[in-house]
């Protein structure tokens, strides 16, 4: 029997710009099964990393409800809050931004750590970052305890913000995005540090991204969904996907992935799309969000939302084509 | 390069990629000066260019699409101001002439001139902003595009569309290519060769099929091999160790350190780029002596 960690039911988020709103998510259900691994992707704006921030109580949902555990993260007491928040934690895009100039990688590694009491002292917190580094592979350690963000790498930054997240054995981990700013030389490395993590203490991702080759060498038997301004428009696992998409958006999204091989690249046709830009997301179009731009667009589109169906075991779309 | 070819140039970050597209407009930042070596374009020497012909140059015979061309744009200016301030810089013209024409370049790009030309900056989304930089760049017909990472800041969407938009304009017009990007998938849907670089040397040269299916140098397959693909399987192998110090690289070839064929020789003496084959260059000692 699969353990449920936590569970998304309908969770939407609105944003106020102004007078007007913008709905990020839109009635998102999701479940994240102990030491599974699940992947959102969607083009930026559509809604991706406000659901992460969702998932660790960083913001709170307009509506709908977040369970951790089986009990709502946001009726909680709070001692369990501080466990939750405590077991759930997010690694950032941008390494550049998440560490504070003016302290050192020490410093960065040693808060949360105090803080939690994983030590108790500074001494030990020294002996425990350099633990820490030595699990991130950067060695030797020492040589970068003492030295400030501006001095390393956007590689070795984001391993650093790894080691801090796992300083205090977070069971539920979204990563967004993290390999964006990297060189595509140093992704991989990444994503196996994580898998490694992984494999070690049992973590469950949620892993953000907008790259099907990342999602696939990250998971590619894992669930993934694909949003589209704000909405689940398809689930499946990755390989599912690859193999046969559903939903004409992710059938350009994969069109639209370059694939390393020049002679089958330029073989492969260009994704039929009506329209080249999302639309304004406070305005979004009626019917089915993404009919602008469909090549397969009908009447009833324009009109009429479609809903989220199974029509497989394990594959959702919200898509008139298969009612 | 050879006129009219699409040549794409790769590597990390930090390798030099970019210092050369501003060597060739001979925008060097201040803190660094071109130490030798000779620039040509069309017979004519750019580092012994007058101020006056520079200023020609730059632009009118070779624009550059900078990274984050987003940021390019004057948030005060419309973009129509924009392409009147970039042709009035260079020639006589009238302003109805250069709205036509910036429109002809916009409507290519899949924008709506008659919107997009009246519109601010920030009123333009990312891509938008990228494709209008783009339109701007190919006004006065330059002999030469350079393109610095001209998607990252893209959705995969747009990247697609953008980079077919770039080869049709090519196709149309001939227009010869400077493609600079460290994520190689890119390089196969739009060059034609491609060079590889490392810590500021050149390190192999070679046809686009040649460097994807056939690398020469054990770099070169380091690099292709850490990029995962949706074809075929997923097994992808990071390149092992960090990007050396480049205050102090290592002796030698720079890449011996990270490379998993390096002999004593590497250490010693650093490879020459040779042609191993007609067009096909590689610094590299395992191709220099035959033995």
């Amino acid at each position: 029997m699969k353990e449920t960690l936590l569970q998304l039911k309908q969770v939407s988020m609105r944003f106020k710009t102004g007078k007007q709103y913008i709905q990020a998510v839109n009635e998102v259900s999701l479940d994240f099964n102990k030491g599974e691994t699940v992947t959102i992707m969607g083009e930026s704006g559509c809604g991706k990393s406000t659901l992460g921030r969702l998932s660790i109580g960083l913001t709170k949902p307009s509506s709908g409800q977040i369970l951790y555990k089986n009990s709502d993260v946001w009726g909680l007491d709070k001692k369990t809050h501080k466990t939750f928040r405590r077991s759930a934690q997010l690694v950032h895009q941008n390494p550049y931004g998440t560490f504070n100039p003016m302290k050192t990688i020490f410093d960065a590694l040693s808060a949360p750590i105090l803080h939690y009491g994983v030590v108790d002292n500074k001494k030990s917190a020294w002996e425990k970052a350099k633990e820490l580094l030595e699990i991130v592979a950067l060695e030797p350690p020492e040589d970068f305890l003492d030295r400030y963000p501006h001095q390393l790498s956007g590689g070795q930054l984001q391993r650093i913000a790894i080691a801090r997240t796992i300083s205090i054995q977070p069971e539920f981990v979204v990563a967004d995005e993290i390999t964006s700013m990297l060189d595509a030389s140093l992704r991989i490395e990444v994503l196996d540090l994580l898998l490694a993590l992984k494999e070690k203490f049992g973590i469950t991702y949620m892993f953000i991204s907008h790259d099907f080759p990342q999602s696939k060498y990250f998971a590619s038997r894992g669930k993934c969904i694909i949003m589209y301004l704000g909405d689940v428009v398809e689930e499946g696992t990755v390989e599912d996907l690859l193999q046969k998409a559903l939903h004409p958006y992710t059938e350009a999204l994969i069109l639209s992935t370059p694939i390393k091989d020049p002679e089958l690249a330029r073989k492969r046709p260009l994704p039929k799309l009506r329209s080249l830009d999302l639309p304004d997301p406070v305005n979004p179009p009626s019917g089915c969000k993404f009919h602008p731009r469909c090549p397969e667009a009908t009447e009833l589109c324009e009109k009429t939302k479609p809903e989220l169906i199974e029509v497989e075991k394990g594959r959702l779309v919200a898509c008139h084509k298969y009612r | 390069m050879i006129k009219g070819e699409v040549f794409g140039l790769s590597g990390e970050s930090g390798c030099g990629k970019t210092v050369i597209a501003h060597c060739i407009l001979k925008l060097v930042a201040p803190n660094g000066f071109i130490e030798g070596g000779k620039i040509m374009f069309e017979g004519k020497d750019v580092l012994y260019m007058s101020d006056e012909e520079l200023r020609k140059y730059r632009w009118k015979d070779v624009a550059i699409i900078f990274q984050g061309a987003q940021s390019a744009l004057n948030p005060l200016l419309l973009v129509n101001a924009h392409m009147v301030d970039t042709v009035l810089a260079h020639q006589k013209s009238s302003k109805n002439d250069i709205f036509e024409r910036s429109g002809e370049f916009l409507k290519l790009l899949r924008l709506d001139p008659n919107l997009v030309l009246k519109m601010y900056p920030h009123e333009l989304s990312g891509g938008m902003k990228q494709r209008s930089m783009s339109a701007m760049s190919l006004l006065l017909t330059p002999k030469l595009l350079i393109l610095d990472e001209p998607t990252t800041a893209l959705d995969m969407l747009t990247q697609r569309y953008l980079l077919k938009m770039l080869r049709d304009i090519h196709e149309e017009t001939g227009i010869t290519m400077f493609y600079i990007t460290h994520d190689l998938t890119v390089m196969s849907e739009i060059v034609d060769r491609i060079g590889i670089m490392y810590l500021g040397n050149i390190v192999e040269i070679g046809k686009t099929k040649d460097i994807f299916y056939d690398p020469l140098h054990p770099y070169t397959e380091a690099l292709i091999n850490a990029i995962p693909s949706i074809v075929g399987d997923v097994i992808a192998t990071p390149i092992p160790g960090p990007i050396p110090d480049p205050v102090n690289p290592p002796s030698g070839c720079n890449f011996h350190p990270r490379c998993p064929e390096a002999t004593e020789l590497c250490e010693k003496t650093k490879p020459e780029l040779i042609e191993v084959e007609k067009g096909r260059l590689v610094a590299c000692h395992k191709y220099s002596n035959p033995s």
